[in-house]
């Protein structure tokens, strides 16, 4: 029986074999954004521009981390028992941006370090009655397996 | 010190009440810090003109138009009124609408008030499904935390400049000294390094005794034009040489609270040459026309041990990658070459949002008066309190005398 995969948030990433997160560029400005659907920066030398849809870089270097050993509060849905968790910052060249994600499932956040190379995947952010609701995160690239 | 400009102006009179964890109205605490901050200045509420209150968004609507909450607190009088809200930078810019007042003429003397009442734990954002708003959307999606980020940045130190836990706490155990002297401090214990490695780990490298509580607590201040200042003291006033509100120039490559992600750098305009802090500390230092080697003190908003040396390098007390010898030398000890957070910070206090700016510009008026007690600082003729509110609101004053 296979579980329904649900996005967590709509229109913030892509699915399938390479999973990315959907930003956009700036037409006259070269400024990339993420996220889209909501108040974001602009470049001031184009603040009205046309903005296309991109799908940003899947690997970037880690730009810095932290473990969380605290339940944060709703709308967090925390397992019970509750379970430390990883935050990742990473920087994508390309783009020239740092974004967070929360570290793979499989990873360990004993082997994070500032500057280590990473690829974005998906994994369950939280399992209801609708199905397990699925977010980006972002995997060691050494630690790949399989 | 640095010379009168005509854009100062002149702190008459400072109140605070005492920070904790009181859980009564945020209304009583504000109505204490403007009793004091009326006699301490020698004027009669009717004699202010012009009311500037910061908001606070968790006590219902009072709070969102704590202005007119205080006025008709005080009793209305037909003042003029403004309320701010900036998240941790509510406060200043309550402080700059006064001034604004006051040097366009409209007021020769005004009383800005913060005060809050906080809720345990954690800050939470707004409640329900707020799918729009990043700061709902970041606990949602990645459990991002206000520690999360805090320790975003005290892991960078390690792996960038070769801090160390123990590097951290030290800023812990130097504020807690400075706060065993403010009768005004929530936590007026010293704390040992080996206690604060020895409490949770709440984001790593962050230990519960690296991160700032939120407290309740309320702080005013009764400004006036220099004018006005000088037909009512005997000596010369202490005054505010500067109110820094800028907000980033983009791209700001830091990522903020309560973002997702950083500005892009890779557009066209190139990267601006300050960073958001830095940039907070230059105009003030411009508008004062001071630099960073004139101060005396500085108060900095220490979220966590971790960010205040970061403010250290941000607002040019060293190098960056030096902060760390900064605290392990002692040079930001009262007594050392340049005192950080003489007042025990926000290590001592906890945070009070609306109010914890006013907070840092009543210690500075302290120690420019000299009357700071055991936590004084010899001498000192230039304060500059610093902090950042929410996306993107500077917040920086710089007091002499």
């Amino acid at each position: 029986m296979s579980v329904q995969q649900v996005p967590a948030v709509e229109g913030w990433f892509t699915g399938g074999e390479e999973p990315a997160l959907i930003g956009a560029r700036g037409a006259e400005s070269g400024s990339y954004f993420f996220p889209t659907a909501v108040a974001v920066s602009a470049n001031p030398r184009a603040p009205f521009e046309e903005r296309e849809e991109v799908l940003l870089s899947r690997r970037g270097t880690v730009w810095s981390y932290t473990t969380n050993y605290y339940k944060p509060p709703p709308p967090y849905v925390a397992p019970d028992p509750f379970v430390p968790y990883t935050v990742v910052a990473v920087e994508l060249e390309r783009e020239r941006i740092v974004v967070l994600g929360l570290l793979a499932a499989d990873a360990d956040p004993a082997a994070l370090r500032v500057g280590l190379g990473v690829e974005l995947t998906l994994r369950t952010l939280y399992a209801d009655d609708e199905g397990e609701h699925t977010v980006w995160s972002w995997r060691p690239v050494d630690s790949e397996v399989e | 010190m640095a010379g009168e400009r005509d854009t100062d102006i002149a702190v008459l009179g400072i109140g605070m009440h005492p920070w904790g964890k009181w859980g009564r109205n945020f209304v009583e605490y504000g109505m204490v810090a403007a009793r004091d901050a009326l006699a301490d200045a020698g004027l009669e509420w009717r004699d202010v003109q012009f009311v500037s209150g910061g908001e606070t968004v968790r006590n219902g609507y009072p709070g969102y138009v704590a202005g007119a909450t205080f006025a008709q607190a005080l009793g209305w009088q037909g003042a003029q009124v403004a309320s701010s809200y900036a998240a941790c930078a509510s406060g200043v810019t309550a402080l700059s609408t006064a001034r604004a007042q006051i040097l366009a003429g409209f007021c020769d003397v005004a009383l800005v008030i913060g005060a809050d009442t906080t809720p345990k734990g954690f800050l939470a954002p707004t409640a329900g499904e707020r799918t729009d708003d990043p700061d709902w959307l970041r606990f949602r999606l990645l459990g991002a935390t206000n520690p999360t980020y805090f320790a975003l940045y005290a892991r960078r130190r390690m792996d960038l400049y070769g801090a160390t836990p123990s590097d951290f706490a030290k800023v812990k155990v130097k504020n807690s000294r400075h706060g065993l002297h403010n009768p005004n401090a929530r936590y007026r214990k010293e704390v040992t390094e080996e206690e604060i490695l020895a409490s949770p780990m709440v984001a790593d490298p962050l230990h519960l005794l690296d991160i700032c509580a939120t407290s309740d607590g309320a702080a005013a201040l009764v400004v006036s034009s220099m004018e006005y200042a000088r037909s009512r003291l005997a000596g010369p006033p202490v005054r505010i040489a500067a109110i820094s509100t800028v907000t980033p120039s983009y791209p700001n490559t830091v990522i903020e609270l309560p973002n997702f992600a950083s500005d892009s750098a890779a557009g066209i305009g190139g990267v601006p040459d300050l960073g958001f802090k830095e940039s907070i500390a230059a105009k003030a230092y411009e508008e004062a026309g001071i630099g960073a080697g004139d101060l005396s003190l500085a108060e900095v908003y220490d979220l966590s041990t971790a960010l205040e040396l970061d403010w250290y390098e941000q607002i040019g007390l060293c190098k960056q990658g030096e902060a760390e010898r900064l605290v392990r030398d002692g040079d930001t000890t009262i007594g050392g070459r340049i005192p950080v957070n003489p007042s025990g910070g926000l290590a001592s206090f906890g945070e009070a949002v609306p109010a914890q700016a006013l907070a840092q510009v009543c210690e500075l008026t302290w120690q420019m008066r000299g009357h700071a007690g055991d936590r004084q600082v010899e001498g000192a003729t230039a304060g500059f309190s610093v902090n950042q509110g929410l996306f993107g609101h500077g917040s920086g004053v710089i007091v002499v005398r």
